[in-house]
């Protein structure tokens, strides 16, 4: 067990708690770079699926994990960022503009879009949401002259300071490439944390009412916490369908908020780690699936057993360890650290009744 | 004549997205839980129903099946309660609702592996055809499924208003700790309310059964259900069957009268703008806390 003995109030905020953390987050650095050299392109390519994922959760994350807001329409926030991605990069605007623009652009929208979703909460927002990502399947096929409609567009190649990144040609470099934009978003939602704006998200969250009376406006709060969730979700929507290599209205279904939502819920809500455990648990559970369906020896695939292991997985964890994967992490190290007086009831749940909705 | 043939059919339709939205305030007035998964209740409901009667399974007579069926889906609703929803009793709604998601995700999953994932159709004797009256053609199973509505609306709200089950029921959804004090098993009551709404998803998958085939994924009209529910205000059940009927209305004529692409669009456009000008829905019941 480390203690921090704080003698500044910098101690409270700071980046790597100790030398220690800094050592270990510089390792898994080193490690990511080296990535390339340690596994085949197949494997890579699975690798930058995890982190795209991660970069998708680590916005709703924002919001679900941060705020406390639900929602169902990230999707609709994936497509809008990769289709204005790809259509600036078709008009001509060099990929490394036309990626943070794009996410700009999300943000923007996701924020006028929130101004009046942010009279709902709960469940309201979740279904005002969920009406959102199903009619940004039918907008796409409507705006078809831009989006392609359903026979959708295939992105031109990325080009970065004269330098061709194709997923198949170069995939070491789209990996580079995907590990920056994970690096600078991760930093970015850490050092959000630490600001004030941080610190209101999640008092946001905690209670509206106590936010309120410690006065945290509310309103603008959650706008800004559902235009930054848009913007970085955008980003990683765009590198999701860049990644696919071409996209119609069926890639950005509402069924993939709900996986997202799912995804940092099993990794853990709230924590940065989440969004990366639960990125690597739904990037290799349908590789996980077939290797199991194999060795059981039956060739046929059964339609719909991924979603059902997943919901499976999903219900357990609510159930068990509503902390998700970094929770139970989380738990499995205090326990070393305070070995042998770690007690079973450290963690336990508090006791809480229904406080009603309808009254607010 | 044209107007009347597309209400009939939008009131049916919209009788069956009533009933599931119905099902879903219910228990959401009981328990403050949001049962996403209701839509794949109702597909249960009916494949549960169809491997009763239909002959290639078991060929149980419609009526002899009937309070089985009622009798399965109860009990799954209340042992759903009883396991799964219990546990996560007092946590936020963000929980239950990913709980409730996943849950729809297994159900569609094993109901497909049970029954196959191929369109099928009930045997059901509200299946009768159509009729024609003049230049008005209408399908019998339509009449049906909305005398079949208005009845079980009618049985629900006595029940709610006569028996002292639905008079607890309708207590512990005002205030659990009152109900708690003046003697209610709430928990009990609550997982009453869970099997209630698996019924009343039964009633509403046989109905939508009758009116053509169904498959695995018509628990995705769940969806519409919601939007139904919100437009008709959230905690009111006369407004979620309100809220059904014009969002089964909307539909037909908005494919009649409106480009095509824009038709699917209608329900959920409707739904927004009605968050947007009465976030609470048509009949709100929300008031401000007051400290």
């Amino acid at each position: 067990m480390r203690f921090h003995f704080k003698t500044t109030y910098d101690d409270d905020i700071r980046l790597f708690i100790d030398g220690w953390k800094l050592f270990l987050y510089g390792a898994l650095l080193v490690l990511m770079l080296a990535l390339p050299w340690m596994i085949d392109s197949f494997y890579l390519g699975e690798a930058n699926n995890v982190l795209i994922w991660a970069v998708c959760g680590l916005g709703l994350m924002l919001l679900t994990g941060q705020t406390g807001q639900a929602s169902l329409g990230h999707s609709a926030f994936m497509a809008l960022g990769c289709y204005s991605c790809v259509l600036m990069m078709q008009a001509g605007v060099p990929f490394i503009i036309a990626l943070p623009v794009a996410g700009v652009i999300t943000g923007c929208i996701g924020a006028l879009i929130a101004i009046p979703a942010l009279k709902l909460h709960g469940v309201y927002l979740a279904i005002a949401t969920l009406a959102l990502a199903i009619l940004a399947d039918d907008i796409i096929v409507l705006l078809e002259p831009w989006t392609g409609g359903v026979s959708g567009i295939v992105p031109p190649d990325i080009v970065i300071f004269g330098y061709v990144v194709n997923r198949w040609g170069n995939p070491t470099e789209w990996y580079y490439m995907t590990l920056v934009v994970t690096l600078v978003v991760t930093l970015l939602y850490r050092n959000l944390l630490r600001a004030p704006l941080g610190r209101s998200f999640a008092a946001v969250r905690d209670s509206e009412i106590s936010a309120q009376a410690m006065g945290v406006d509310v309103a603008r709060t959650k706008t800004i916490a559902f235009g930054l969730s848009c913007a970085i979700t955008g980003l990683g929507g765009a590198l999701m369908g860049l990644f696919a290599g071409a996209f119609n209205n069926e890639t950005f279904n509402f069924l993939l908020s709900i996986q997202l939502l799912m995804m940092i819920v099993v990794g853990g809500l709230g924590f940065i780690h989440g969004a990366f455990l639960g990125a690597i648990v739904i990037a290799f559970l349908p590789q996980l699936l077939s290797i199991v369906s194999d060795m059981m020896g039956s060739g046929v695939a059964i339609p719909g057993l991924e979603s059902a292991v997943f919901g499976v997985i999903l219900i357990v964890f609510i159930l068990f360890e509503p902390m998700g994967l970094y929770g139970r992490w989380l738990k499995f190290r205090v326990f070393l650290e305070l070995f042998p007086f770690a007690r079973k009831d450290m963690f336990k749940r508090q006791k809480s009744y229904l406080k009603t909705e309808r009254l607010r | 004549m044209e107007v009347l043939q597309l209400l009939i059919s939008g009131l049916a339709n919209g009788c069956v997205y009533g009933l599931v939205a119905l099902g879903f305030v219910l228990i959401y007035k009981a328990t403050e839980a949001v049962n996403f998964s209701q839509g794949d209740f109702m597909m249960l409901g009916a494949f549960v129903t169809l491997g009763f009667v239909n002959p290639e399974y078991m060929g149980l007579p419609f009526w002899v099946a009937l309070p089985l069926v009622f009798l399965v889906m109860g009990l799954f609703g209340y042992l759903l309660d009883l396991i799964v929803l219990r546990a996560v009793f007092g946590q936020s709604q963000v929980a239950v609702i990913i709980l409730t998601i996943a849950i729809g995700f297994v159900i569609r999953f094993s109901v497909g592996l049970i029954w196959g994932h191929e369109p099928q159709s009930l045997h059901s004797p509200l299946a009768l055809g159509d009729v024609r009256l003049g230049s008005l053609v209408l399908g019998l199973a339509d009449v049906a499924v909305i005398i079949t509505t208005f009845v079980m609306t009618v049985l629900l709200w006595q029940f709610f208003q006569r028996t002292k089950i639905g008079l607890a029921m309708q207590a512990a959804s005002q205030n659990q700790m009152a109900a708690y004090y003046m003697g209610i098993p709430v928990k009990r009551v609550q997982g009453m309310v869970w099997a209630l709404g698996g019924i009343v998803a039964a009633v509403a998958g046989i109905l939508y059964a009758s009116k053509g085939s169904i498959d695995p994924t018509a628990g995705f009209i769940g969806i519409k259900a919601f939007a139904a529910a919100v437009i008709g205000g959230f905690g009111s059940l006369p407004g979620a069957l309100a809220g059904g009927l014009i969002v089964g209305i909307i539909e037909p004529f908005a494919a009649r009268y409106l480009p095509p692409g824009y038709s699917q669009i209608a329900p959920y456009a409707l739904l927004i703008a009605v968050l947007l000008f009465r976030p609470h829905g048509l009949f709100a019941q929300v008031r401000t806390k007051k400290v």
